[in-house]
């Protein structure tokens, strides 16, 4: 998957980010339209390979909205276009000759709410490498994604069982465990504990932990804390603007915008 | 309920009684309909139950009322029935899925719903005025049964269309969601996705449209349907008569033993809607159950 080179020397947007040339992702002046009200204005930023970063921001900062478009999931809502471009490798996500579907092939996705297929386990997994002509082991790919999504021990003996009977932290991991059996380069996740409880929300942040090595991760958060706890880079969006994007450190201890400081002492929003 | 005062207490048992009152007048509407069913078909039953035996289901019509059988008239409802469901479910299905997932809603859209619903209610007889300037003088497909079974299709259509529409649009946006985040097509979430949890409420439709197409009468008599057919139809080309066709044909003589083998008549019909209503309801709770 990675036989794409990566375009070196991108722009950097902020000087405390050591210039690194692995960037999975490359947004350049990204403003992002509904009906031509503007949610997402002119962000530029990018995402580290293997490594995780995290948006954060109050309500309504168009912080989803920017992370849907990432792998063109904007694309079903009417009405939405999107200015600027965001480069993935050497491509515009964007541009005319590129086909959404190999993109969402690629950038994969969890969202918000677990929502697994009302199938069985086991098919929930094997059913999107089935479509995309995966030749190998079903068996093993079905083993290796839930173990990777550390959830193998616990469905082991149930793989054909419907997955709508796990519980809302084992369907998030069920989630994950089928956007990893894609083998995609980046991971995009909305929120994805906001749904669940502190101790499914522990796994799954461990979870991140051990998938960086392997994977490019951006997380959509409102809890700081776990912003500050698993990212190495982290956003911060007001009303459609990127107000600071730094290494996660810097940007919870040391910010350079006001505004930032505010948020995350948790002085407003 | 000793905080409660004198007032708030007459307040509170005059509300409870309206409310009594509203469940019970519900509970009459709705026995009343069951009520009038019964009367129906106990009054089927006191005149033609006494005529169904094998020699009615089993034989063809005759001048003589104790000859006279079903035969040909059930199967030939049977022969409409089946190709009825080929030709209509899967059109049906296919603009339900069409107009839900693959258009974009618009203008275009709107116009295609509303006129969808107002076929709905166009009059039986005038689809079959349709159905034989078309199908039966245009494409010369003559009196026969493909003739009778398309002229129906067109019929139930906009019934089809309608729930269907109406099932997949229940299908949560976040199961459309998970399969597009995968590298799907939309035709792969179709198919894979909606079709399967949108099943159920798709039977649903097309029960009640294949109901209704049982039962009616008015466009094959405009087409042309048979009243006195003494075969079987071997093919789709074949003339045929259907079930309501032959018991409008008893009803109309004037002997009294006609109109008996037209309630034994109705009796069989009820059985075959029966029959195939409780199929496909069997069909729809195993896959519902599936799907859970």
């Amino acid at each position: 998957m990675s036989e794409l080179a990566f375009a070196e020397n991108s722009t950097a947007t902020n000087e405390t980010v050591e210039t690194i040339k692995d960037k999975a992702l490359d947004l350049q002046e990204v403003s992002i339209l509904y009906s031509g009200n503007p949610a997402v204005k002119k962000v530029s930023c990018y995402f580290m390979r293997n490594k995780i970063t995290s948006i954060i921001g109050p309500s309504g900062c168009g912080k989803s909205t920017l992370l849907r478009a990432l792998n063109r999931m904007n694309d079903f809502i009417h009405g939405v276009t999107l200015e600027g471009k965001i480069m993935f490798a050497s491509e515009d996500l964007y541009g005319p000759e590129v086909d959404p579907v190999e993109v969402r092939r690629r950038i994969g996705m969890v969202f918000q709410k677990p929502n697994p297929f009302p199938k069985s386990i086991y098919n929930n997994i094997a059913w999107a490498p089935g479509i995309n002509g995966f030749e190998g082991s079903k068996d093993e790919l079905v083993e290796h994604s839930l173990k990777q999504a550390a959830l193998w021990d616990e469905v082991k003996d149930r793989l054909h069982d419907s997955a709508l009977n796990l519980s809302g932290g084992q369907q998030q991991r069920l989630c994950i465990a089928r956007a990893l059996a894609m083998d995609p380069e980046i991971l995009l996740m909305d929120e994805p504990c906001s749904a669940l409880d502190p101790i499914s929300t522990a796994h799954i942040e461990d979870l991140l932990f051990d998938l960086k090595s392997r994977y490019t991760i951006v997380i959509v958060t409102h809890n700081m804390h776990q912003a500050s706890r698993i990212s190495d880079y982290t956003a911060f969006m007001e009303m459609g603007h990127l107000i600071e994007f730094g290494e996660t450190e810097q940007v919870f201890t040391k910010p350079l915008v006001k505004r930032t400081e505010e948020y995350v002492t948790g002085r407003f929003g | 309920m000793s905080l409660m005062s004198e007032k708030e207490k007459k307040n509170l048992r005059n509300r409870q009684r309206k409310s009594l009152y509203f469940s019970r007048l519900c509970a009459a509407v709705t026995w009343s309909s069951v009520f009038l069913l019964c009367v129906l078909i106990y009054q089927v039953s006191v005149d033609g139950l006494s005529w169904i035996d094998w020699q009615f289901i089993s034989s063809f019509p005759s001048r003589f009322p104790e000859r006279a059988g079903i035969k040909s008239a059930l199967v030939g409802t049977l022969w409409l029935i089946g190709l009825i469901a080929i030709i209509s479910i899967p059109i049906g299905v296919s603009s339900a899925l069409y107009l839900e997932e693959f258009t974009k809603p618009g203008k275009l859209n709107k116009f295609i719903e509303v006129n969808i619903s107002n076929l709905a209610g166009v009059p039986s007889i005038v689809y079959g005025i349709l159905g034989l300037a078309i199908f039966v003088r245009f494409f010369a497909l003559e009196r026969s049964l493909l003739s009778g079974a398309l002229t129906m299709s067109l019929l139930i259509l906009p019934v089809i269309i309608i729930a269907s529409r109406e099932a997949i649009r229940t299908v949560p946006m976040s199961i459309r969601q998970a399969a597009y985040s995968l590298g799907a097509t939309r035709w792969q979430t179709a198919w894979a996705h909606v079709l399967p949890a949108s099943f159920p409420g798709i039977m649903t439709g097309v029960i009640l449209a294949l109901s209704r197409a049982i039962g009616e009468t008015a466009p094959l008599i405009i087409i042309g349907a048979l009243t006195f057919v003494a075969f079987l139809p071997e093919g789709p080309m074949d003339s045929f008569t259907a079930m309501p066709i032959q018991i409008y044909n008893w009803i109309s003589r004037p002997q009294q033993d006609f109109h008996d083998l037209a309630a034994a008549g109705i009796i069989v019909l009820l059985l075959v809607l029966l029959i195939m209503n409780a199929t496909a309801i069997y069909i729809r709770n195993k896959t519902e159950r599936r799907l859970k």
